[in-house]
C-alpha cells in the first residue's frame, strides 16, 4: 500500500493514542455507560480532543485525510473498549464519507467540512423510518422546497445519538411528488429542527448508542440537501462504508472477548504450570474465528481503498464488490456472536456474572445487535438476487 | 438480424420493462438512459432473466452489466447479437 506509505509512521503513533485514549477513558466507563443506556459523553469528548471526529476528512480541509485501512483500524481499536463508544465513532465516519464523497461541489458543504474539522463536530443519521423498516432505498417522506429554503418531517424510530449530534443527516424523497426511490440526504442541524419522542432506547445492547426514535420537523436552506442522489451515495460509499466500519468495531468487540478470556485461561494455567488447561484449546478456537473475522475486514477495506484510488465511483456499484460487501457484514455479524459465545464458555460462570472482572456479558448482549443494523436477512437476499446472475471470474 | 428486424424487439422490450423494471417507461425513448429513469441495478436481474425467457437467448458474463441495460436500443442490440 505504497500511497500511505508516508503517512504511515504518524499512524502508528496516532494508533498507539487511540490506545491510551481507549484505556484511559472508554474502558473506565464503558460499565457505567451501558448500565444506565447513557451517552458515552467523555468518550466522545476524549474522540473530539484527539481530533479523530475528522480523521476521514481531507488534508485540504484541516482533516487527517486517512484512508479506510486506517479508519477501520481506528474503529478496531476503538471497539476493544467501548462497543457504544466505537459504534458511534463508526456511524459518524460513515456520515463524514457520505459528505465527502458526494457533495464536495457544494459551497456550504465545503464549507461543513471546515467546521467539521475546528469544531469536531459529530453528525448522525435518520434513514429507517416508520412504515419502511430497514428498507434504505424507500422513503415515505419527502423534502419540500420552496424558494431557497426546505421543510421536512420525518418519523425515524432509531437515531443512534440523535440527541447529542450537532448534525443530523435525514434520508427522503426529493419532493413531495417524487417516486418512493426518488431519495436525497438532507442535512438537517440543531436549532433547526423539533424533535417529538417517539421510543425509547432501552435495549439489549449497544445501549449507550443512545438510539432513541424521534418526529423529527426541520427547517433550513436549501443548501443543505446533499447535490448527489441518495442512490448513489448509498451504493458507492455508505453501503461500502458501513459493513467495513462495523465489521472493523465488532471485531474491536470479539478481540477484547478473546483477550478476557486469555486472562482467565492464563490464571488457570498458573495454578498448574507446565500443563496446558483444557480451556486453551478453546482460546485457540476462538482465536482461530477471530484472525478470519479481522481478515475479511482488512481485505475489503484494502480493496475499498483500491477502488477509491481509481476515481470511478461506478465501480463501487458492481455486483462483485457489492456481493462481497454484504458478505463481509454476514459473516462478521455472525462471527461476532460466535467469538464472544466461545469467550463466554471458556471464562464460564466468571464470563457469564455482570460483576466479575471477567464479564463477557456486555460484549454478548452487543454482539446480538449487528445482524438487526440492516436485518441480516434482507442483506442475505439481496445477495441472492444478484447470484442468480453474477459469477466470480 | 436487419435493423427492422431489431425494431420489432422493442414492443416486448418495453413490456418487460413496464413489468419488472419498477420504473415508469411509457414515456421513455429508445435511446433514453434508463439507470437515469429509475432503473436500479438490482432490477436488471429480474429485467435480464425475462429478457432471457421471452427470446429464449442467455446473457453471457461479458453482457452483464451497466452497458447492456443502459437503454431499450442496447438491450435491443445485445439480444440481436445472442439471437444471431
Ligand atoms: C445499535 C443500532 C443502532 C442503529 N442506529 C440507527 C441510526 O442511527 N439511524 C437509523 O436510521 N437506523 C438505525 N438503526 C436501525 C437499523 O439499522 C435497522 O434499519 C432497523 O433496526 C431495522 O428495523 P427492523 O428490524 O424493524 O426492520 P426490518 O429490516 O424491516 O426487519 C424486520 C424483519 O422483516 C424481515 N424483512 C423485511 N423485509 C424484508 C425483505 N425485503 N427481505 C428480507 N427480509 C425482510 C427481516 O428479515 C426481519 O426479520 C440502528 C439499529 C441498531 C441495532
Amino acid at each position: 500500500m505504497s500511497t500511505f506509505c508516508s503517512t504511515e509512521v504518524d499512524f502508528d503513533e496516532l494508533l498507539k493514542g487511540v490506545h491510551v485514549l481507549g484505556k484511559s477513558v472508554l474502558r473506565v466507563h464503558a460499565a457505567d455507560v451501558d448500565k444506565k443506556a447513557r451517552f458515552p459523553t467523555e468518550s466522545i469528548n476524549a474522540m473530539r480532543e484527539a481530533r479523530l471526529l475528522s480523521a476521514y476528512v481531507p488534508e485540504e480541509y484541516g482533516g487527517m485525510g486517512l484512508n479506510m485501512v486506517q479508519i477501520a483500524k481506528i474503529c478496531e481499536t476503538l471497539g476493544q473498549y467501548c462497543g457504544s463508544s466505537a459504534m458511534i465513532y463508526a456511524m459518524h465516519k460513515i456520515q463524514v464519507a457520505c459528505v465527502v464523497h458526494h457533495a464536495q461541489q457544494s459551497e456550504f458543504f465545503c464549507d461543513y467540512l471546515r467546521r467539521l474539522v475546528e469544531e469536531q463536530r459529530l453528525m448522525a443519521s435518520a434513514t429507517t423510518e416508520i412504515g419502511t423498516g430497514g428498507d434504505l432505498r424507500s422513503s415515505i417522506c419527502a423534502v419540500e422546497v420552496t424558494g431557497d429554503e426546505f421543510k421536512l418531517n420525518k418519523k425515524a424510530p432509531v437515531i443512534s445519538y440523535g440527541e447529542y449530534a450537532d448534525e443530523i443527516l435525514v434520508t427522503c424523497r426529493s419532493a413531495p411528488n417524487a417516486p418512493a426511490n426518488e431519495q436525497v440526504q438532507v442535512m438537517v442541524r440543531k436549532g433547526e429542527y423539533t424533535a417529538v419522542p417517539l421510543s425509547t432506547w432501552d435495549t439489549m445492547g449497544f445501549r449507550g448508542t443512545c438510539s432513541s426514535g424521534f418526529e423529527l420537523t426541520a427547517t433550513g436552506s436549501a443548501a443543505q440537501i446533499i447535490p448527489q442522489p441518495f442512490n448513489e451515495i448509498l451504493g458507492q460509499t455508505m453501503h461500502p462504508y458501513s459493513h467495513i466500519v462495523w465489521g472493523a468495531l465488532w471485531s474491536g468487540i470479539a478481540m477484547d472477548a478473546v483477550n478476557q478470556a486469555r486472562a482467565f485461561v492464563r490464571a488457570e494455567a498458573r495454578k498448574t504450570p507446565g500443563e496446558t488447561p483444557i480451556s486453551a484449546i478453546r482460546l485457540g478456537e476462538a482465536d482461530q474465528v477471530l484472525q478470519v473475522m479481522r481478515h475479511n475486514v482488512a481485505a475489503l477495506a484494502r480493496e475499498y481503498d483500491e477502488l477509491r484510488s481509481r476515481e470511478c465511483p461506478e465501480v463501487f456499484e458492481e455486483f462483485g464488490f457489492s456481493i462481497r460487501t454484504n458478505n463481509l457484514k454476514l459473516s462478521s455479524s455472525q462471527q461476532l456472536v460466535d467469538i464472544v459465545g466461545r469467550a463466554m464458555l471458556i471464562c464460564g460462570i466468571s464470563g457469564y456474572r455482570n460483576d466479575s472482572k471477567f464479564s463477557i456479558a456486555r460484549h454478548l448482549r452487543d454482539a446480538y445487535g449487528a445482524a438487526l443494523m440492516v436485518n441480516n436477512d434482507r442483506i442475505l437476499k439481496l445477495n441472492a438476487t444478484m447470484l442468480l446472475v453474477h459469477k466470480e471470474g | 438480424m436487419s435493423e427492422n428486424e431489431r425494431k420489432t424487439l422493442v414492443p416486448d422490450i418495453r413490456e418487460v420493462l413496464a413489468q419488472h423494471g419498477r420504473f415508469p417507461v411509457e414515456n421513455l425513448t429508445e435511446a433514453d438512459d434508463l439507470y437515469n429513469a429509475g432503473l436500479t441495478s438490482l432490477a436488471t436481474v429480474a429485467v435480464m432473466l425475462a429478457l432471457e425467457d421471452k427470446f429464449n437467448v442467455e446473457f453471457p458474463d461479458n453482457l452483464i452489466g451497466r452497458r447492456t441495460f443502459k437503454s431499450i436500443e442496447s438491450i435491443a442490440e445485445a439480444i440481436t447479437k445472442l439471437a444471431a
